[in-house]
């Protein structure tokens, strides 16, 4: 076995040995939400962290973020505890994009990006030459440069997440930490941030982590996966391992939702009662499923009840041998397919 | 940025310097006034007095008084996260009342100089009693910000401690003698013309303190503009800037409030008129633009308590609010349209 421990770590891998996390109480002790929890994020990766409300998402971030104290255990960066940095160097190591909501309304969107560059400026927070070109380069990389001198209060959500990323760039950190990103954006600003996400993490090398409820973005995009939940505990692996190891099938059992590994896609637990065999060809065939099992049909191998997609408007279904009916469009299809008398 | 408002902000400042020293309710040529400030010989005593004893250090406290009490009010807007808080509102000049009242009432006229008039305001138990009520009332506020998040329970908490050290003082009012209570009395209705030549220094200094705190708090008060999550990532300590800005306001705030009484709305109202001047929340132009304006629009306030000549001067609190109280209203109704409330 490697001895790892005697190799320097590069910059940006962050791991946890033992952590626990979760609120001091005051005199009244303290409410541990998770305990001995060990893990590491590399360089270079992109980790999205899923879980339910409530499983301490928020927690386990600002936690690794050092802005909420661990109750047990350590978080090393570097090989070196972060406990030990200094706020100054933790400050140019770990960048953090919160939901907190702020009063940087009356800064324009260039002033508020040049806030990340704090942590290497002096007293008095004056900007050099260098610093003026990673606030343009960092407004550039998320595509605010037609906005730099709006004020930050005039851009639209998505604009305004822009923004605080651009920010946590300037911050130049090689560890990145960001908490539901891509909450409440339509869904060209949530594929866009993401896709920004995963281009930091494969071109300059950052390590990234995001939580988000965006669970489609998560598993096109993330190198690895964190699913985190009261039941389980912290479950990490790359993807497609936890696709196969049913770990994302269990994420949110409990509140009903199944994991569909062959569209790799989350859905309710539809009430099954009957059966019925499929006939059609790729797009087809999973529109067809789709439609099918929101109407309460499991698609199988043999079944009595048979159905042949040959294209969009051509349906038709039959009983054993005999023919039920013929249907021109979706719509048609599922009208009269609800219509068949309920055999059993 | 618009750095020239500060420019233009210095150069009203000494235009409305000059004005104090030139008009005041005894009519005074203006040549002999340029001759009592050149030092040349007027003839006149009671000029010379009333220009270099009254009205000099009258505008200087002004100038003072005013600056402070602005960029305490910017402070605490930032430290709270919250647009409308200010020295008032947070009951701060309150504690600073109680500090006085139980001084002046407790001990009557015996204390400073009531005897000799009404400018009791500026003695040391004076400003030590002001500075330990503003300095308690901001402790209990701050022990209260951990309890509540929400800031608009913080105002109201404010508000209500504040209704508190009123009866507090009605009650010391019940059990003290008459002279006390009048020489609090007029002490409350704000005045720039209680510090005299001697303790002119003394207020300067301590003001200047309290400005120079704040003034090498700009950058971590523009980390605070993101809340304390986004500051304490930004590598700022934010415990120890929550005290350091404590101690600035309390400074600003007590001392202030000792020696001119409890002025009103200047704190809340001036750091608006500085956004809305600036177009900025960046500290960096905000801060020294607030301590402009501040001093400005505080020696304005001053010139109009002049105003009725002869006939006496105008109570302080009877001017500030008509300035500040429509700013407030105006960017209240406005808010939607005002980049720093979004």
């Amino acid at each position: 076995m490697v001895q790892t421990a005697h190799f320097p770590h590069p910059p940006g891998v962050l791991r946890a040995e033992h952590l626990a996390i979760g609120y001091r109480l005051g005199r009244r002790g303290e409410k541990r939400l998770y305990d001995q929890l060990s893990f590491a994020l590399h360089p270079g990766e992109l980790t999205c962290l899923l879980g339910p409300n409530g499983a301490g998402k928020s927690t386990l971030l600002r936690t690794i973020g050092g802005t909420q104290a661990s109750l047990d255990g350590a978080l090393f960066l570097e090989d070196r505890e972060l406990k030990k940095f200094r706020e100054k160097e933790r400050a140019r190591r770990i960048g953090l994009v919160l939901t907190d909501r702020t009063m940087a309304g009356g800064l324009p969107v260039r002033e508020l990006v040049a806030l990340g560059r704090q942590p290497h400026t002096g007293f008095f927070g004056r900007l050099g030459r260098e610093d003026l070109r990673i606030v343009e380069e960092a407004i550039a990389a998320v595509g605010l440069e037609e906005k730099s001198e709006v004020y930050v209060a005039e851009l639209s959500d998505g604009e305004r997440q822009k923004a605080m990323i651009a920010r946590a760039i300037a911050q130049e950190c090689p560890v990145l930490l960001l908490d539901e990103p891509t909450a409440f954006l339509d869904v060209v600003s949530r594929i866009e941030i993401l896709n920004l996400l995963h281009r930091l993490a494969t071109e300059h090398g950052k390590t990234i982590l995001l939580s988000t409820h965006d669970l489609e973005q998560a598993l096109l995009l993330s190198d690895r996966l964190w699913l985190l939940s009261r039941e389980r505990g912290l479950e990490c692996g790359v993807v497609e391992d936890l696709v196969f190891s049913g770990a994302l099938g269990r994420l949110f059992s409990r509140n009903g939702i199944t994991f569909d590994a062959g569209s790799g896609s989350f859905r309710p637990e539809f009430p099954v009662g009957k059966t019925i065999a499929v006939q059609a060809e790729g797009t087809l065939l999973f529109w067809a499923k789709n439609a099918l099992m929101r109407n309460g049909y499991l698609p199988a191998e043999e079944a009595p009840l048979r159905l042949e997609v040959k294209a969009p408007d051509q349906f038709c279904v039959t009983n054993g041998s005999t023919p039920l009916f013929q249907a021109a469009s979706f719509e048609e299809f599922i009208r009269r397919l609800k219509s068949i008398p309920d055999s059993r | 940025m618009k750095p020239y408002t500060l420019w233009i902000l210095t150069g009203l400042i000494l235009l409305l310097l000059g004005a104090s020293l030139f008009f005041g309710s005894v009519t005074i040529p203006i040549r002999a006034v340029l001759a009592i400030l050149t030092g040349q010989e007027t003839g006149q005593e009671t000029w010379e007095f009333i220009v270099l004893h009254s009205r000099l250090p009258q505008a200087v406290t002004a100038l003072f008084a005013g600056a402070a009490l602005a960029v305490a009010g910017l402070m605490l807007q930032t430290l709270f996260n919250n647009p409308l808080a200010g020295p008032s509102i947070l009951g701060i000049d309150a504690g600073a009342g109680l500090g006085v009242a139980l001084i002046m009432l407790l001990f009557g006229g015996t204390v400073g100089n009531v005897a000799a008039g009404l400018s009791l305001s500026g003695s040391f138990a004076v400003i030590t009693g002001a500075f330990l009520g503003a300095a308690g009332i901001l402790g209990i506020i701050l022990f209260f910000s951990t309890l509540v998040r929400s800031t608009v329970m913080l105002l109201i908490i404010g508000i209500l401690v504040g209704y508190i050290t009123a009866s507090l003082i009605s009650l010391l009012h019940f059990i003290s003698d008459p002279e006390g209570v009048f020489s609090y009395t007029m002490w409350g209705m704000g005045d720039f013309s209680g510090v005299s030549l001697n303790r002119l220094p003394l207020l300067c200094g301590l003001l200047g303190i309290g400005l120079g705190i704040a003034l090498l708090l700009m950058k971590p008060l523009n980390a605070l503009l993101l809340g304390e999550r986004y500051a304490e990532n930004l590598g700022v300590n934010v415990r120890r800037v929550r005290i350091g800005l404590l101690v600035s306001t309390g400074i600003l705030t007590a001392v202030t409030t000792a020696f001119c009484g409890p002025v009103s709305f200047i704190g809340l109202a001036v750091p608006h008129i500085a956004r809305l001047l600036t177009g900025s929340s960046n500290h960096t132009l905000l801060l020294p633009a607030t301590l402009l304006c501040g001093a400005a629009i505080a020696l304005l306030c001053n010139l109009i308590t002049v105003l009725p000549g002869a006939s006496g001067l105008l109570p302080l609190n009877a001017i500030t609010p008509l300035i500040g109280a429509p700013v407030i209203i105006y960017v209240i109704i406005n808010q939607k349209k005002i980049q720093y409330f979004n």
